[in-house]
């Protein structure tokens, strides 16, 4: 079959139009406004561990620590008084990446499997903090009580949903086109090179293990302000915010959509989220076989998610 | 304190039983294995339903549990895992998720989501002092059958034929192919004897983990964390590293419950930080 060739022109077209129609959501959808939101965090969400493991090639599987620790920084600032949204996003952001360049030195180094183990291992860790500590945290009810004041002073989280999306919308489009600039940046191409030789870029002498660190670290700051996000919009914080099974979650969601591209994270969440929504009453337990089926046949049938499949369908060149 | 490193110690023969499998086949194929825990659950489903439907006795039924586990794995090696050796280590991991999620759905939609039911065999019930301690003979137990297996496994791997090709696929694998060593089958050989092994810890995790579809997700770290700190690749060092986690582990439930699963995740981080190739590293890797 010949590929359909597409011009990067009519591909920022088709960019844009993405974003409207995400946006057409707000008219088109009132009544599932919080579940758009929802849908559009998980998003940011898998972009920041495709910036960690499709991008800089580090193996994890416990990103939800900086999922939920972001979640944790906002509700408790948000418990405590200070309810101003976007600085509480600002000190979640900060935590987060403060957290992800510390635990960056005890990740980049060692092989696939150690680094599998530290992941998973902090993420566990910080779910028994979290757990333990439940005079702070609120441990298995959650963190509730939380106070989150008008956005811009103006527009008050509604019942319906309307502000958290707008709020959301704004928010994930911010994060996101600060990633693609990132990624398209001379880091973000380092990021590939290392990806694909490491070897290569030592001998051409960049720095490869500093590299790796800023791009763990800028990665759980991502993760952390969709944590915060998640947790601004809901004004409550679970206990599986942070925690293995959100951390598999979430790697189910990048490699549907598709690793190591842009869209790949968001598109990923926009079919899971829905798929989900569609069969909720269905039995947790069948859900799991479902997924456990689709990992299954992921890795033994098709390669590189909905993402990868497009790109077999469509070129980009020019348009001749 | 005797009693705390006693169950201690039989708590790390079972997370021993368990991990050494998997040790061997991260060791041989670099194949980053997270289902590992379904194979024991196979093994433990399958010696609780034929001792409680069936009436088979405990040590038929630990037989069974081993050969339940190894057809399994040898199966599933036969129609995955096979393929995957080569792949990126991310397909890998993605492939055995699934299999841990699609075995605890079957499982729980077969025999329901609480714990088995497990009566200790008279022989094993009670306790017997030994050395002015009380302990219990089913974790006295435990430890033979831990020490027993890591003695079979030494003599195996030391000193058979077959356990020559092991150690040299190991430690070079494309030498050893170079010398006509079938690794492929070998590898499907040691995979299974892996998920027996699996299968008879998980049957004898009955009377001290108890068993529920969830247990390879819960129990999961415990199993790679003994083999991340033992070295992937060595017998000796995943025994090792079992008991040392088992040791702590209990000793920290018991002297400090509200540190909780705290203290061995710590332990865990901080000894693949000094060692991050395990305790015995295998040849072949850069100290």
């Amino acid at each position: 079959m010949k590929p359909f060739v597409v011009s990067p022109a009519r591909l920022r077209v088709a960019e844009i139009a993405f974003w409207l129609l995400l946006a057409s959501s707000f008219f088109l959808l009132p009544d599932k406004l919080t579940l758009m939101s929802q849908i559009m965090i998980f998003g940011l969400f898998a972009v920041s561990l495709d910036m960690a493991l499709g991008y800089a090639g580090i193996l994890t599987v416990g990103h939800a620590a900086f999922f939920g620790a972001g979640a944790y920084a906002a509700g408790l600032l948000a418990k405590h008084g200070w309810s101003e949204p976007f600085s509480g996003l600002l000190v979640a952001l900060l935590v987060c990446v403060a957290l992800g360049y510390v635990l960056s030195y005890l990740v980049v180094r060692g092989a696939d499997l150690t680094r599998l183990m530290i992941t998973i291992g902090v993420c566990v860790l910080l779910a028994e903090l979290a757990n333990r500590l439940s005079g702070i945290t609120g441990g298995t009810d959650g963190l509730q009580g939380m106070v989150i004041a008008p956005v811009l002073g103006l527009f008050d989280f509604d019942l319906y949903g309307r502000t958290a999306f707008v709020y959301a919308y704004a928010m994930v489009l911010v994060m996101f086109l600060a990633v693609r600039l990132v990624l398209r940046s001379p880091f973000g191409l380092t990021l590939r090179g290392i990806h694909d030789s490491r070897k290569r870029m030592l001998a051409i002498g960049s720095p490869v293990a500093a590299r790796l660190r800023l791009a763990y670290a800028l990665s759980a700051g991502v993760a952390g302000v969709a944590g915060a996000l998640l947790a601004q919009t809901t004004q409550f914080v679970g206990i599986e915010s942070i925690g293995f099974n959100r951390s598999a979650e979430v790697l189910i969601i990048l490699v549907l959509g598709g690793t190591g591209r842009l869209y790949g994270g968001l598109i990923g969440a926009i079919v899971y989220m829905l798929v989900h929504d569609l069969f909720a009453d269905m039995n947790p337990q069948y859900w799991m076989f479902w997924l456990g089926i689709f990992l299954i046949a992921a890795v033994m049938l098709g390669r590189g998610g909905i993402m990868g499949a497009l790109s077999r369908l469509v070129k980009i060149g020019s348009a001749r | 304190m005797g009693i705390v490193i006693f169950d201690g110690v039989a708590y790390g023969m079972l997370l021993f039983l368990i991990g050494v499998g998997l040790s061997i086949t991260m060791g041989l194929m670099n194949f980053v294995n997270l289902a590992h825990g379904s194979f024991a659950m196979v093994g433990g489903y399958a010696a609780s339903v034929l001792m409680n439907r069936f009436g088979l006795g405990f040590s038929a039924s630990l037989i069974a549990a081993f050969v339940c586990a190894a057809l399994v794995g040898a199966v599933l090696e036969l129609l995955f895992y096979r393929r995957l050796y080569r792949a990126h280590p991310l397909d890998q991991v993605l492939l055995s998720i699934g299999i841990v999620f699609v075995s605890v759905a079957v499982f729980t939609y077969f025999f329901g989501p609480s714990m088995q039911p497990f009566q200790l065999p008279p022989l094993l019930d009670g306790r017997v002092l030994l050395l002015g301690v009380e302990v219990g003979r089913y974790r006295l137990f435990l430890i033979v059958c831990g020490v027993g297996v890591l003695a079979a496994l030494l003599l195996v791997l030391g000193k058979t034929r077959y356990g020559a090709m092991v150690r040299a696929a190991v430690d070079n694998q494309r030498v050893a192919r170079g010398t006509g060593i079938h690794v492929q089958r070998l590898f499907f050989l040691t995979f299974s004897l892996g998920c027996g092994l699996a299968g008879l810890g998980g049957a004898l995790s009955l009377g001290m983990l108890g068993l529920e579809p969830s247990f390879p997700l819960k129990y999961l770290v415990y199993f790679l964390m003994v083999v991340c700190v033992g070295g992937a690749g060595t017998v000796t060092g995943p025994f090792i590293a079992a008991l040392l986690v088992g040791i702590v582990d209990v000793a920290g439930k018991y002297y400090l419950p509200e540190a909780g699963a705290f203290l061995i995740y710590v332990v865990m981080i901080v000894m693949l930080l000094v060692r991050p190739n395990g305790i015995v590293p295998r040849k072949g890797i850069a100290a």
